[in-house]
């Protein structure tokens, strides 16, 4: 054994301990429970809002709209040319005209297959560097070819999605922060109560010798061990319901959704959030026992 | 022989109410017997209180092992405790623990190795009569067995200064004669004892006894053996 975790039988003796029979481990196993929740939801929403931000800002969609089916081609052939020869386009993809068809047929019905309805060419690019200087750069290109083409940036659209999904994932980490609170003020309550209840043998100790740290560590090693418990109960609850919603989400095969996943850096956070747990009591339970010693001589 | 303990101009008040002690002065020599006698309410258990390093008085100068405790940052005080025994009218045992453990929680304090405590904790069960109680809890010992177990508790790690708060009160004659005798050993050892106590046939027991008396808060000195300065000889 190490750490806060050791002690003497005898010293242990001290405090009687009756661990999962108190209130403590469970308020924490509940709040750990939450806050994997909050870290899990926080760390995919904020890989969403940065898959967002990295790879659809990245794609813009240039139309032709152009209802001359032999002119709209030769201006789409020679943009894709254009701009395959640009420094930052990675790839250049016209959409098929079938593809576009059955894009709109949900609203269009068999319409949208007769050959004389004008629709216009689109061309998907893909960046490698989507900065407004290149982005300028390619639509002055596409300009100088076909005057009327339109330039949509994905990002634009996207813009709002993706503001929204950064402040979800900011709430998350305010309700993880606020969890962290929580905690550490039920430590608090937890630490008095037990400073109250073993308020004698603390005073008894004081007389024959003890310092603040041996009289803190008895309480540290306490909490310690309720947080490890209550905070493993909650952590693997936690875990067991992300790992449920994330095969759930799987399930909707989208990119969005599915940009929202959750990698190894963050699932080493989610780990870590035990650890954080028990650390976060141990140095709370440590200031608690220190601060109302220091009130007696 | 050298001045162990020393108050000069001593007072406590506990909040804004009258003093409870004023004007203590006086001076213990290492090694010396002393009895604290006065009636009830005279301040004995607040003067008791200073010694034992629970309380800081309001004014005046205490000294103890030739360190100012008054003014002595409170991290700085535990060390000194660890010199002090003290036994408690109350006994102020731990009821969760047995016998033994509250024998030997001095010497835990103190970071000593487990060995050595049993040895010492076996060792003075046996020196106060309890060695067959050893496992019990305080709730399953009579008074007087509580007592041996306070004072076992307070001796163990071999304090320089034995401080005692009626320690008689609450056994028989026979028994306190016993306790008497132990503390009389004690003090040939070298510790030096301070006994408060009603029992004015204590007193008569130990020879060499000085005693001390406190009346509304102030000390008399029957003896001027313990005035400080220290009387010397040619003084009037």
């Amino acid at each position: 054994m190490i750490g806060p975790f050791h002690a003497a039988p005898a010293i242990r003796r001290l405090l009687p301990e009756g661990r999962t029979v108190g209130t403590m481990p469970w308020v924490i196993g509940i709040m750990m429970f939450l806050t994997v929740l909050a870290t899990a939801a926080g760390l995919a929403l904020s890989n969403a809002s940065s898959g967002l931000q990295s790879d659809i800002a990245r794609k813009l969609t240039i139309q032709l709209p152009d209802a001359n089916a032999v002119r709209r081609n030769a201006l789409s052939r020679a943009i894709e040319t254009e701009l395959r020869n640009a420094v930052a386009v990675k790839t250049v993809d016209r959409l098929e005209d079938a593809e576009l068809q059955r894009l709109i047929a949900p609203w269009l019905g068999d319409v949208a297959g007769e050959a004389d309805l004008p629709l216009p060419a689109m061309i998907d690019v893909e960046l490698t560097d989507a900065s407004d200087a290149n982005i300028r750069q390619i639509g002055e290109a596409v300009k100088a070819i076909a005057p009327t083409a339109r330039i949509d940036r994905h990002s634009s659209w996207l813009a709002p999605l993706s503001d929204l999904i950064s402040s979800l994932s900011w709430v998350a980490r305010g309700l993880v922060a606020l969890m962290a609170i929580a905690t550490a003020a039920t430590v608090v309550l937890a630490v008095r109560a037990a400073l109250n209840t073993h308020g004698e043998t603390i005073a008894i100790m004081h007389l024959l010798g003890a310092n603040d740290m041996q009289i803190s560590k008895l309480f540290e090693r306490r909490i310690a061990l309720d947080a490890l418990f209550g905070g493993l109960g909650g952590f693997v609850l936690g875990l067991t319901v992300v790992l449920l919603l994330r095969a759930r989400l799987g399930a909707f095969g989208s990119d969005l959704l599915g940009s929202g996943g959750l990698g190894w850096m963050s699932w080493l956070v989610i780990a870590a959030l035990p650890v954080m747990g028990v650390t976060i009591s141990i140095f709370v339970a440590r200031y608690t026992v220190r601060d109302s010693l220091s009130k007696s001589l | 022989m050298a001045t162990i303990v020393q108050f000069e101009n001593v007072g406590l008040r506990y909040g804004t109410g009258a003093e409870t002690l004023s004007d203590i002065s006086f001076s213990l020599t290492d090694g010396g017997f002393y009895f604290l006698t006065g009636p009830s309410g005279a301040g004995k258990t607040s003067l008791l209180r200073l010694l034992y390093l629970t309380q800081r008085p309001s004014r005046g100068l205490i000294r103890i092992f030739g360190e100012d405790v008054v003014t002595a940052a409170r991290d700085k005080l535990p060390p000194f405790r660890r010199r002090i025994g003290v036994v408690f009218q109350d006994f102020r045992l731990i009821p969760h623990l047995s016998a033994f453990d509250n024998i030997a929680l001095p010497l835990r304090v103190a970071g000593a190795a487990e060995g050595e405590i049993t040895k010492s904790v076996n060792e003075m069960l046996e020196w106060v009569g309890l060695t067959e109680r050893a496992t019990a809890r305080p709730a399953t010992l009579s008074g007087g067995e509580q007592q041996r177990v306070a004072i076992a508790r307070a001796v163990i790690a071999r304090p320089e200064i034995l401080v005692a708060d009626e320690p008689t009160g609450n056994v028989d004659p026979e028994m306190a004669a016993r306790l008497l005798h132990l503390f009389d050993g004690l003090n040939k050892l070298g510790t030096t004892l301070v006994i408060a106590t009603h029992d004015l046939h204590l007193l008569s027991r130990i020879s060499n006894a000085t005693m001390m008396r406190i009346d509304n808060g102030r000390l008399s000195d029957p003896t001027g053996l313990l005035r400080y300065p220290p009387r010397r000889p040619g003084d009037v």
